[in-house]
């Protein structure tokens, strides 16, 4: 090529080169519309209390000292969100700690059929502490499992709650990989993932999620943690609160009153 | 209930201790195990060709382009395992559509394209430029068009030319050892990036995953150059055989001092998970680790390697040693990937119990699949060196040593190189 | 500058790819598989379009206030109606089409109230088999006011494990009311009209000190054992120096 040619050329590419890179240009900006949901979301305006998710933010708080271990929420769980009914697959499960005077810890997940859970169990006189602890996603502030999904199709809404889209979720599992305290599963219908999701389709209702709604013993509580007047700023101002695993820096948004050490 | 709840019933009753309701299911089966290990011998074989072009290492050339077309082979195959494994593999488009950035796994898509059409294929294409006109020129169709395709319809053989693509080749070498590095240590960092599961979660990760790269990518470098020359009845360069393992050699030094280093962090530190852990590989990963990985696969060839080194062997058996030993490296670094994937998942995040992998022999996840997609790069390879020549063309040395000269070469002056 | 015929060829190769892979990223392939802000929002509206299940006690109280108003009174006031009849959206929306289930068998009430270590003490606990085997629970307590048929006499109705403990201890024979003052009110609201417990060592000297007119406890220097801690720090109450 000699210099003509190479000058023609050189001509041509900055213009095309130009053009390209200003068409690329719009029509990035057109999709960039901002990355999470905002005020702007798209039709499905619930009925009665429709205004701005920004406005809430979503915590539950758990009691332990007052679970009793009865499952209902386990129950009202799976009947509201359509879980497959296995006995392994959970939103929310309860978990019984039997802590005994040498110091031995015995866990076991009472929702496991086949894998301990009597109905009643028999006074032991070695036993120091024992209790229930209701487990659930925790919506974590900064989450895991938000940060790794390749797709994005799990993600955090402005009101606080992780939600999953299962329609571009691709099945790799690296989110329930990720996810520290077991909440996630794979769901064996649609092959994708799934976890608790604070019942968002009752909580933009002004219902409260299914577990809150049926626990006996008002162990669970829900929240808005931005309202002036909320059951869940009420229970922290209460109680000293713990999360799971804090060391991790996820920043649940699920806080235990009365945690024993020995929960993980 | 569906077969599969059966097959998760059944594992409820081989639960030790207390794990979380959902981990019962092991997520990452057989096939992600596959992966890592396809690229890693990626990585390594790269790494060993770069040892001719980028380090000068003149013993080792005879396996270069054997070297970069393993790579290649095993490259191409790389993303099968991946695509067998996802839930819903027909969504795959969306990790390129619209990835997310925080993500590893997302990102390596990016790294996999770049290391495949910027690193590898472009060095496969300079190195081989002047070869596939040659032979453009002497196939008949259809492979001539083929040929002549796959050069890009280039026709400049002049020696200027050859200088351009050495120095092309020599350029895109030195930008593909970081990009290796970046390929396999990016498969590193996606477990060891995961802070909720100690045995994955260690800034160690991605530096072990890399070191147990190049030893295996080397060792099966070293295995099918002993195959491919014993195949064609060819004479095998001792010379180069002793130096590639020689750097093999330094190789599992490397890796076993990480990994010993990691152990011995692990024992000392004393975290939270160091009980739950020693459960793990005591009850779960006896077999995998300590006699696969360790004893097999590092000590056993380390102490042929030093063998082979300090005695003064004959050639069989030193090629009979060499032999041996690569091939146990190969089953050690292939526990290594098992240990590292399979193990992080068998104990539960509540450091309270241990649960069990049952792989399926059939199924999308089986062992059987895990088996077709180890043997797929070999018959990829087999095709590769079919169409493209491990042996510069008129260099087709024969065992005297004197060039070739074919009919109609382009210039008689390319004969002298080496 | 001559450039050399591979880059020229290498050149062109790429910049097609390039502009293919541009050409269908931003022209072929259409906004709505890759916006991101549109799979949000789709994604809030697809779990806002989930059904509800579970109605929630208020949607209840619309039509069955007699109910409502009298459990709002009882222990199980904070009971949800679902809690036992189930999910009951579909009837709240069609009354006539759906009834929800009212559990009467016996194996429904023990799934809170059967005996459970790990149950807090005091919850109201009793061991289906012992307890009136064969008769249903509804026969004798309302499960919209369950009041036991008769007021319980005995602490052990529902602190029966402390008694359990308490019945192979030292202080066996003891009343519960010896060392804790309960009014009649804590029959009816457990929680509020809490028992007293005593406050001071002085109490337990008045049968374990050196003075007292008690002779078969066994006696400590009260002004020097254990310094100023409070006896029961040390020793459980309900079974001393836990022998058996």
């Amino acid at each position: 090529m000699n210099k003509r040619e190479f000058l023609k050329g050189l001509v041509l590419f900055f213009p095309a080169g130009g053009v390209l890179g200003a068409l690329a240009g719009e029509v990035g900006a057109k999709e960039s519309g901002g990355k999470e949901v905002g005020a702007k979301e798209a039709g499905g305006k619930p009925d009665g209390k429709a205004d701005d998710p920004a406005n809430h933010y979503y915590g539950m708080g758990i009691e332990v000292d007052k679970c009793i271990g009865c499952s209902r929420c386990v129950e009202a769980c799976k009947a509201e969100n359509d879980v497959p009914r296995e006995p392994f697959f959970f939103r929310t499960w309860i978990e019984r700690y039997v802590i005994k005077k040498d110091g031995d810890v015995n866990v076991e997940c009472i929702n496991v059929k086949g894998k301990g859970g009597k109905e009643t169990v028999q006074d032991d006189p070695d036993v120091l502490r024992t209790f229930f602890v209701p487990k659930l996603c925790n919506h974590c502030v900064n989450p895991p499992c938000v940060q790794v999904c390749p797709v994005g199709a799990t993600f955090a809404t402005k009101d606080g709650v992780v939600l999953i889209d299962s329609k571009r979720c691709v099945g790799c599992r690296y989110c329930i990989q990720a996810c520290p305290y077991g909440a996630r599963y794979l769901d064996p219908r649609t092959k994708t993932a799934d976890k608790c999701s604070f019942c968002y389709h009752r909580v933009r209702r002004g219902l409260l999620p299914a577990c809150v709604e049926v626990c006996p013993t008002q162990a669970r509580i829900f929240g808005d943690l931005r309202s002036k007047a909320s059951r869940l700023v009420r229970f922290a101002r209460m109680n000293k609160i713990h999360v799971l695993k804090p060391s991790l820096n996820t920043e649940p948004k699920v806080y235990y009153a009365q945690l024993d050490g020995e929960v993980r | 209930m569906t077969a599969e709840a059966q097959g998760l019933s059944e594992l409820l009753e081989q639960i030790t201790g207390f794990i979380y309701p959902n981990e019962i299911e092991i997520h990452w089966s057989i096939l992600i195990v596959v992966y890592p290990y396809i690229t890693g011998l990626v990585a390594g074989a790269f790494i060993l060709a770069s040892l001719v072009k980028v380090f000068n290492v003149k013993e080792v050339q005879p396996t270069y382009r054997l070297a970069l077309l393993t790579a290649l082979a095993f490259l191409l195959v790389a993303p099968f395992p991946l695509l067998l494994h996802l839930g819903r593999p027909e969504r795959f488009y969306e990790i390129l559509l619209t990835p997310n950035v925080t993500s590893a796994m997302a990102m390596f898509g990016f790294v996999y394209a770049w290391y495949l059409m910027g690193v590898l294929l472009l060095e496969v294409w300079f190195e081989y430029r002047r070869d596939l006109i040659l032979l453009a020129a002497r196939e008949r169709s259809p492979m001539s068009w083929v040929y002549r395709a796959l050069s890009l319809f280039s026709t400049d053989t002049s020696e200027a030319a050859v200088v351009f693509d050495r120095k092309a080749v020599r350029a895109i070498t030195i930008i593909g050892i970081p990009s290796a590095f970046l390929l396999h240590g990016y498969v590193g960092f996606i477990f060891g990036s995961v802070k909720a599961n100690p045995w994955w979660g260690s800034v160690l990760m991605p530096i072990v995953f890399l070191m147990s790269a190049i030893v295996s990518g080397i060792a099966l470098v070293i295995l099918l150059y002993m195959v491919l020359t014993a195949m064609r009845r060819e004479a095998i360069d001792m010379g180069c055989l002793d130096t590639i393992t020689s750097y093999l050699f330094y190789a599992v030094i490397v890796d076993f001092s990480l990994e010993a280093l990691d152990f011995i962090h692990r024992l000392y530190q004393s975290e939270e998970s160091v009980k739950i852990l020693g459960k793990l590989i005591t009850h779960k990963l006896f077999m995998s680790l300590f006699v696969l990985q360790i004893l097999l696969g590092m000590f056993i060839p380390l102490g042929i390697l030093v063998l082979a080194k300090s005695r003064k062997f004959n050639d069989d058996l030193r090629k009979l040693l060499y032999f041996t030993a690569v091939i146990l490296i190969q089953l050690g670094i292939f526990s290594t990937r098992w240990n590292v994937v399979i193990g992080g998942q068998l104990f539960s995040k509540s450091f309270r119990g241990l649960m069990t992998y049952k792989m399926e022999v059939m199924g999308i996840e089986g062992l059987l699949t895990a088996l077709v997609v180890l043997a797929l790069p070999f018959v990829i390879l087999a095709v590769l060196i079919r169409v493209l020549p491990t042996k510069r063309l008129d260099d087709q040395a024969s065992t005297t040593g004197e060039p070739v000269v074919p009919a109609g070469a382009a210039n008689p002056a390319a004969l002298t190189r080496s | 500058m001559r450039i050399p015929e591979q880059i020229k060829r290498l050149t062109l190769v790429i910049a097609v790819i390039v502009a293919g892979a541009l050409l269908a990223r931003f022209y072929v392939i259409p906004r709505s598989l890759i916006a991101m802000d549109l799979h949000r929002a789709s994604t809030v509206e697809r779990e806002l379009a989930k059904p509800v299940k579970l109605a929630g006690s208020t949607a209840c109280q619309g039509c069955h206030e007699d109910q409502y108003v009298k459990k709002s009174k009882g222990f199980h006031k904070n009971l949800a109606c679902e809690g036992c009849h189930g999910p009951a959206a579909q009837h709240a929306e069609d009354p006539g089409a759906v009834k929800p289930p009212a559990p009467r068998d016996r194996k429904f009430c023990p799934l809170c109230h059967a005996y459970d270590a790990s149950r807090p003490t005091g919850f109201p606990q009793i061991n289906p088999t012992v307890h009136n085997p064969l008769k249903p629970c509804i026969a004798c307590h309302s499960p919209h006011d369950p009041v036991p048929p008769r007021t319980p006499q005995a602490c052990s109705a529902c602190h029966a494990q402390i008694e359990r403990t308490k019945a192979v201890s030292s202080h066996a024979l003891l009343t519960c009311t010896t060392c804790h003052g309960v009014s009649e009110q804590h029959k009816k609201a457990p929680r509020t009209a809490v028992p007293t417990k005593p406050t001071t060592r002085d109490f337990c000297a008045k049968c374990h000190g050196q003075d007292s007119p008690q002779k078969d406890p066994p006696k400590i220097d009260v002004s020097t054992h254990g310094g100023s801690y409070l006896c029961w720090q040390c020793h459980y109450p309900h079974l001393p120096e836990g022998r058996g």
